[in-house]
């Protein structure tokens, strides 16, 4: 084993010598993309460091100051580069602070999408028969109610039960749990399909010769075979994820006004849109697009740079 | 065919009725229908009565019988706030919602082929890659976004005074933009033509369509940019075949094999889509009628929520998913009959 690890290089300089970062070095989109998606969440991640005001401090907030423009319109006030809200917060520390809370519920989102999804997925590909056909039906059957809806629909009874006071109170993790659980199909129906593909592979009749079990065999030598499919959709389903809950939010069914993501400031400056001042909607609106449309144009790149019938080695 | 025929209805009667028990435990389980007849004043010796009488102590199953014989004679139950019964206000509110549908499915069918089956002909064009830019950046557009920024545009309007008057295009976007009190972006306008029924109709005089435009097209902008992409890359499949290359060598027109022989199997698979992608626009119409006050079924689920108007919520919930249920059904049917090669009863390869 010792003479293989001496030849083998180092796991940084495998990735590094890696048709991933080749492609990522000749393709100035992607550079772009992943700059500005790490600014964002940079900005977000260091956000009480970065803003000047700490939109969730009641002392710092003055109402007198509300509705301010920014800086380039006249009547704006320097104090607040991008102008303040309704309630007289600094926009530019809100608009942190709200990607914050868009992000990890975007992550969580998807971390909890792909723990049921690849778990399912993994278990109807490998087993197959009849829990395959009833997981895979029961899949097939939420798709078919499109994620947003279900998520909506979810969302609303959740609100119904429990009160419009609790719900805010626990809107973090609602939202985790209701977009995770509205989009898990879509892991799963990837998972199964790489499954298939490798299940009849020999390296795993290998191992079930060996007798190792089904578990072992499941997670350590048939998931990271499947690992670039679901990288893949990964990066698309963090944007799906933002959206819906940006799209919740502006419903009524996500973050409170109080703990603003990006798609609680929107709804809460449209109100304001026809009085004129659009910079509340439009430059949290922005941002909101700026992040989706950098992940999805990643996500784009990594399904060229992924896909198994083009990548070799 | 007659198997998997039988197999798909067995299939969709399934589905609704998990639908129904759903719908049924949250009717059951949220609010008190006595608190709701009587108010508080009534001694709770009268209520027992009450609930013994309306057959609210009997178990889950009988209770859920009764639901389900209701409601296939379609009888769901009164509305909390409108107080009359939930089937007639959904009817009131339906139309509303088909006509945004299907005007939106029209901007959708226009301009989603001619631009997807240009962008498979001529791939590295560059009106081809900025169409494909184009989708991908309203992909990332939000729905609700598209619409507040249609209203910002045409609605409220835009000074453009900052930007250069001289200028050609500054004098263009100052003319287009900045109309005061431009497009309507409110509710549906006064202009409606009564059809029948509760339908009242917004696309039979021009006022009531200039109403129907901003709405219609926030909602068609977040399908028109995933149908361009899939006719495109249907069509490059499509394209890559034998049989094309077969007409090509015949000498037949280009012309005719693109809108005649690959458009045909380029369709097939747009369409089964297609009818799937009717669901999400069913979402996304909660979203548009949100933000253009548009009286439609969208709305009226969002209001019972907030209103927490059980009967009504669940009223909406079992009819959007037999309509789900229903196109999901027919969309599998079409696909049978039409694609040969499809597996009718055999378990999916």
């Amino acid at each position: 084993m010792t003479t293989t690890t001496a030849i083998t290089p180092s796991r940084w300089k495998r990735f590094r010598n890696s048709y991933l970062v080749y492609s990522f070095k000749r393709d100035w989109i992607a550079q772009f993309c992943l700059a500005i998606f790490l600014c964002i969440l940079l900005g977000a991640v260091c956000a009480p460091w970065l803003a000047p005001m700490n939109p969730y401090d009641l002392t710092q907030i003055n109402i007198l100051n509300s509705e301010l423009p920014p800086i380039w319109v006249d009547g704006a006030d320097a104090l607040f580069p991008l102008g303040t809200d309704a309630q007289g917060r600094d926009l530019l520390s809100t608009i942190l602070y709200g990607a914050r809370v868009s992000l990890i519920i975007g992550f969580g989102a998807v971390m909890l999408q792909a723990l049921i999804g690849v778990t399912v997925g993994l278990m109807a590909g490998y087993r197959g028969g009849r829990i395959d056909a009833f997981l895979m039906r029961l899949a097939d059957i939420q798709l078919s109610f499109s994620t947003l809806m279900v998520a909506i629909i979810v969302g609303a009874l959740i609100k119904a039960v429990f009160g419009g006071a609790v719900y805010s109170d626990y809107a973090v993790w609602l939202l985790v749990l209701i977009i995770g659980l509205a989009e898990w199909p879509q892991y799963a129906r990837t998972v199964r399909a790489s499954v298939l593909a490798e299940r009849s592979k020999e390296y795993v009749d290998a191992a079930r010769v060996m007798g190792y079990r089904d578990r072992r065999i499941m997670f350590r030598h048939i998931l990271p075979n499947t690992l670039s499919p679901i990288f893949v959709i990964s990066t698309v389903q963090i944007a799906n994820a933002i959206i819906s809950e940006a799209a919740l939010s502006f419903l009524g069914l996500g973050m409170p006004e109080t703990q603003p993501s990006l798609g609680s400031l929107i709804k809460s400056g449209f109100d304001y849109l026809q009085s004129g001042s659009w910079w509340i909607t439009l430059i949290p609106g922005a941002v909101l697009v700026v992040l989706v449309l950098v992940v999805n144009l990643l996500g784009d790149w990594l399904r060229d740079v992924m896909n198994p019938r083009l990548y070799k080695g | 065919m007659i198997a998997f025929l039988i197999k798909r209805l067995m299939h969709a009667f399934v589905v609704m009725f998990v639908i129904s028990v759903i719908s049924f435990a949250i009717q059951s389980n949220l609010g008190d229908p006595i608190q709701q007849m009587v108010g508080q004043s009534v001694p709770e010796s009268q209520r027992a009565e009450l609930r013994e009488e309306l057959g609210l102590n009997d178990s889950f199953l009988v209770q859920y019988g009764r639901f389900a014989a209701n409601a296939l004679q379609g009888d769901f139950g009164y509305s909390y706030f409108f107080n009359e019964p939930t089937t007639e206000v959904i009817q009131r509110h339906l139309p509303a919602t088909l006509e945004l549908v299907i005007a939106a499915t029209l901007i959708i069918v226009v301009f989603s082929v001619p631009i997807g089956v240009y962008c498979a002909i001529r791939p590295r064009s560059a009106l081809s890659r900025f169409f494909m830019s184009v989708s991908i950046i309203g992909i990332s557009i939000p729905v609700f976004l598209t619409a507040i920024m249609l209203i910002q545009l045409f609605a409220i309007g835009v000074d453009f005074s900052p930007f250069p008057v001289e200028t050609g295009w500054g004098q263009w976007l100052n003319g287009v933009l900045s109309t005061e009190g431009g497009m309507p972006s409110y509710g549906r306008g006064n202009n409606l033509t009564h059809l029948f029924g509760t339908w009242d109709s917004n696309f039979f005089s021009l006022d009531g369509l200039t109403y129907l435009v901003l709405p219609a097209v926030s909602l068609a902008s977040i399908m028109l940019p995933l149908f361009i992409r899939l006719i495109r890359a249907e069509m490059l499949e499509v394209l890559q075949s034998e049989y094309v290359k077969f007409a090509t060598a015949k000498g037949i027109s280009l012309k005719r094999i693109y809108f005649v022989h690959a458009l045909k199997n380029t369709m097939l698979p747009v369409i089964t889509v297609g009818g799937v992608q009717l669901g999400t626009m069913v979402a996304y119409t909660i979203l548009t009628e949100t933000v253009f006050q548009w009286p439609g079924m969208g709305l009226m689920f969002l209001e019972a929520i907030q209103r927490s108007d059980i009967p009504l919520i669940v009223t909406y919930l079992m009819i959007v998913g037999l309509i789900f249920v229903v196109t999901n059904t027919l969309v599998d049917l079409i696909y049978g009959l039409v694609n040969p090669t499809v597996k009718l009863t055999g378990k999916p390869a």
